[in-house]
């Protein structure tokens, strides 16, 4: 439609340059934490994690082999030979020194002068010839101090903290599984409760239907907060405390209006024929709803149980209320991360990590069932 | 016992326990209560079939009843009574001490502020995204990617985002991108370019584009054109004041803007600036809204009859009118759906704040206030009270969507 009227093409280039921006401005803020989850505490508190994309000139300090095992001799004179990067590391070294007070005093292939007959030579990657008399050639290697470009260096250690390691009381496995504890029945029941309600809600003819829609479209919008006291008051006095129990519940039911909603607004779109058919076949309104209703309504069922599932999992609010006790077993991994924040403010190889671990699976879904949420969305924000 | 095996056990209660409810309920009803058997068999058969719609509801409109609908009524109440004398009927006591508190004016001007910049600013991105990426080849991949943010929880887009505003001491290395973004300004040239005259001009394109919108919603009223009832009339008066307002305190800052003077060279520690540290957290939000608001507005977009527009454009329109008179006339219904959307999500924002401030330095919102009183002040009244208090600037929404609804089903 943009083609009538012959419009300019110049504009079209500045439509493409602007959602490119756009989309770079959208994504910077996550890459930044995926990349930083990737590099050492050192790597970040020394660069910014933009800088770890290209090459870093840094300043390292290396050593020499330990010349009493590595030491050779050579017509009376002893030579130590290597690389000074540990393997599979590249490293172009611009300048080198072997004093801390001049770092850069040498050019790759110099000669440097040890005195008393002592000397080292190193060339631009890192490989160096040292050698003296016998008697300066022993105890610890030689300190290099060099100014080399390294390139992008990113390690998975960090995971392997988080993850893996457990003796880490700050990792992060146990608050994954209690989340997807909580997620799990969360999203399912909810369905199986409003697909019903749903059905009666669309097909079935009864006095104070158009009441119930009404109500149910006006509890869309109760905040959550107002539940939390008398809600938590009604747990502890019925006996179900603190614990998964009441977070399934509680979850149920404020999943309840917008899925009621969603799949009574799809199943009423579904073609009256087909009830009316089966009806006259004689089946009943139990049969019509498990045998038609519940898989033509595939796709509604599935936007729901999207954001009934992301909503859960990215919950903070009623785990804390309804959930977490004060032994802190439960605890999910947002509540993790917040504690993290407080205790390990400056650790960003720490946050960063945890964090991606309990986004990623979000993100997977989120890519995986896109369809199903943009479905969703549209037909469940009240026109 | 171990939570996974309870879980699992509990999803096969819950769903083996509401299919064989609603079963054995259906069975239970056509076999006994009702059979459809002897004399009255078509009685029999018509009384089940009104009793049957609520078997299919009960379990529903009892969770609905015990979770949503109780809890507003004892929240009421809990506001007018007093814990600690067990229970004793206080009045507005709770209220009174609420507005007596600073930190509860703060939370209500912060919210204020919430509610005027998240979905203005949302709404506006995604309608642009929305707009740009319809046009192009590569529009879905770009969607997707704006979108995808929906996913990440509100925790893990503070950690995020506290990364961008980390600061470090001038002689370090800044490792968090604004402060390093904020340390190539030295008051230059470029300094003026982008830190003032920019921010002037957007300034004033966002005056332009109010007072242009203002002009469009009462041009018809002026003139005396359209007849719309007198609520209808009432409300865009209204919010066309609240309009123009706006307008003007965007002129007057942008003369703020040239006298300012910034700390350059100086890393800022940007969230606990104050007044500006509740900005950072709203960009926060409107980072993971703006997503939702362009697929909506998208789908708005690709709805709008195609001749409305090629009429325009042969009639001589330029893309600007095409698209501020012909395009988003009509989609104001999905526009006004996306802003209360947002603004429902809004009221309701407490992990944000929770995970990045906790309220300090100036940036307390209801929300966070109302935890703070409930679970660590334990002091149920004034908690529930902030409570009613959401829940009022929630009521319009609510009566709104449910006018709709109603008109709607009709």
């Amino acid at each position: 439609m943009d083609n009538i009227a012959g419009r300019k093409s110049a504009l079209v280039w500045v439509v493409h340059i602007s959602v490119a921006l756009l989309i770079l401005l959208w994504l910077f803020p996550t890459v930044g934490l995926f990349v930083s989850s990737f590099r050492t505490a050192d790597q970040i508190a020394t660069s910014g994690w933009w800088a770890s994309l290209g090459e870093v000139e840094q300043n390292l300090v290396l050593r020499a082999a330990d010349p009493d095992e590595f030491r050779v001799e050579r017509n009376g004179r002893y030579y130590v030979e290597g690389n000074l990067f540990q393997e599979g590391v590249e490293a172009e070294i611009s300048a080198w020194g072997t004093s801390s007070r001049a770092i850069s005093k040498y050019q790759p292939g110099d000669v440097a002068d040890l005195k008393k007959g002592e000397t080292i030579t190193v060339d631009a990657s890192g490989n160096y010839t040292w050698s003296g008399p016998e008697n300066r050639m022993k105890g610890r290697g030689q300190r290099v101090f060099v100014t080399a470009r390294t390139p992008p260096d990113f390690t998975f250690a960090n995971y392997d903290k988080m993850l893996f390691d457990e003796t880490n009381i700050e990792g992060m496995t146990k608050a994954f599984f209690n989340t997807l504890t909580v997620t799990i029945p969360a999203t399912i029941i909810p369905i199986v409760i409003a697909a019903f309600a749903a059905y009666a809600l669309a097909w079935m003819n009864f006095p104070g239907r158009a009441v119930l829609i009404a109500i149910i479209v006006g509890l869309l919008v109760v905040p959550l907060q107002l539940a939390l006291i008398p809600l938590l008051k009604l747990h502890l006095s019925i006996g179900i405390g603190k614990g998964y129990l009441g977070v399934w519940l509680a979850h149920t039911g404020f999943g309840l209006p917008l899925a009621i909603y969603l799949l009574r607004n799809y199943m009423a779109s579904l073609p009256r024929d087909i009830i009316e058919n089966a009806r006259v076949d004689g089946a009943t309104d139990f049969q019509i709803f498990v045998k038609i209703i519940l898989p033509l309504s595939f796709p509604a069922l599935a936007s729901f149980a999207i954001f009934q599932f992301l909503w859960t999992w990215n919950d903070l609010l009623v785990a804390k209320v309804f959930l977490i006790d004060a032994t802190g077993e439960t605890t999910v991994m947002t509540n993790r991360i917040v504690e993290l924040l407080g205790t390990r403010g400056g650790n960003w190889e720490i946050l960063a990590t945890a964090a991606f671990v309990s986004i990623v699976i979000p993100l997977v879904v989120f890519f995986l069932m896109q369809r199903y949420l943009v479905r969703g969305l549209l037909a469940g924000s009240v026109k | 016992m171990h939570p996974a095996l309870q879980g699992v056990i509990t999803i096969m209660f819950g769903i083996g326990g509401c299919l064989g409810y609603f079963y054995l309920a259906n069975l239970v009803l056509d076999k006994f209560i009702f059979p459809p058997r002897l004399d009255d068999r078509g009685k029999n058969i018509n009384r089940a079939n009104l009793v049957r719609p609520w078997l299919f509801l009960a379990p529903a409109v009892f969770a609905l009843g015990l979770y949503l609908a109780y809890p507003v009524f004892e929240t009421l109440r809990l506001s007018i009574t007093d814990r600690s004398l067990e229970g004793a009927f206080v009045g507005i006591q709770n209220y009174r001490q609420m507005a007596s508190e600073a930190k509860f004016w703060e939370a209500m001007r912060n919210n204020m502020l919430w509610l005027i910049v998240v979905p203005a600013t949302s709404t506006a991105f995604g309608l642009l995204a929305a707009q740009l990426t319809d046009r192009i080849a590569w529009g879905n991949i770009a969607k997707s990617l704006i979108f995808m943010p929906m996913a990440i929880s509100f925790v893990g887009a503070s950690v995020i985002f506290k990364l961008i505003y980390d600061v470090r001491p001038a002689s370090n290395e800044q490792i968090g991108v604004l402060n390093a973004v904020w340390l190539q300004f030295e008051g230059g040239i470029g300094s003026f370019l982008f830190l003032t005259l920019l921010p002037a001009i957007l300034l004033l394109g966002f005056a332009t584009i109010v007072v242009y919108t203002v002009w469009i919603v009462l041009q018809p009223i002026v003139t005396g054109r359209k007849n719309t009832g007198w609520l209808a009339k009432a409300v865009q008066v209204a919010l066309s004041g609240f309009g123009l307002y706006l307008a003007v305190l965007a002129l007057l800052n942008v003369w703020r803007i040239f006298g300012a003077e910034l700390e350059y060279g100086k890393p800022q520690t940007w969230l606990t600036l104050p007044f500006w540290n509740s900005f950072f957290l709203m960009v926060v939000l409107i980072w993971i809204q703006t997503g939702f608001a362009m697929v909506i507005l998208s789908a708005a977009l690709r709805g709008i009859p195609e001749e409305t527009i090629e009429a325009a454009i042969v009639d001589g329109a330029n893309p600007f009118q095409v698209f501020f008179r012909i395009k988003v006339p009509q989609i104001m219904g999905t526009i006004v759906v996306v802003w209360t959307t947002i603004t429902l999500t809004v009221l309701k924002v407490f992990d944000i704040v929770f995970a990045m401030t906790n309220g300090q330095w100036q940036t307390q919102v209801l929300a966070n206030y109302m935890f703070d009183k409930l679970f660590r002040a334990n002091d149920w009244g004034v908690g529930s009270a902030s409570a009613i208090i959401i829940m009022l600037l929630v009521t319009p929404i609510l009566v709104w969507n449910v006018v709709n609804a109603r008109k709607e089903m009709k």
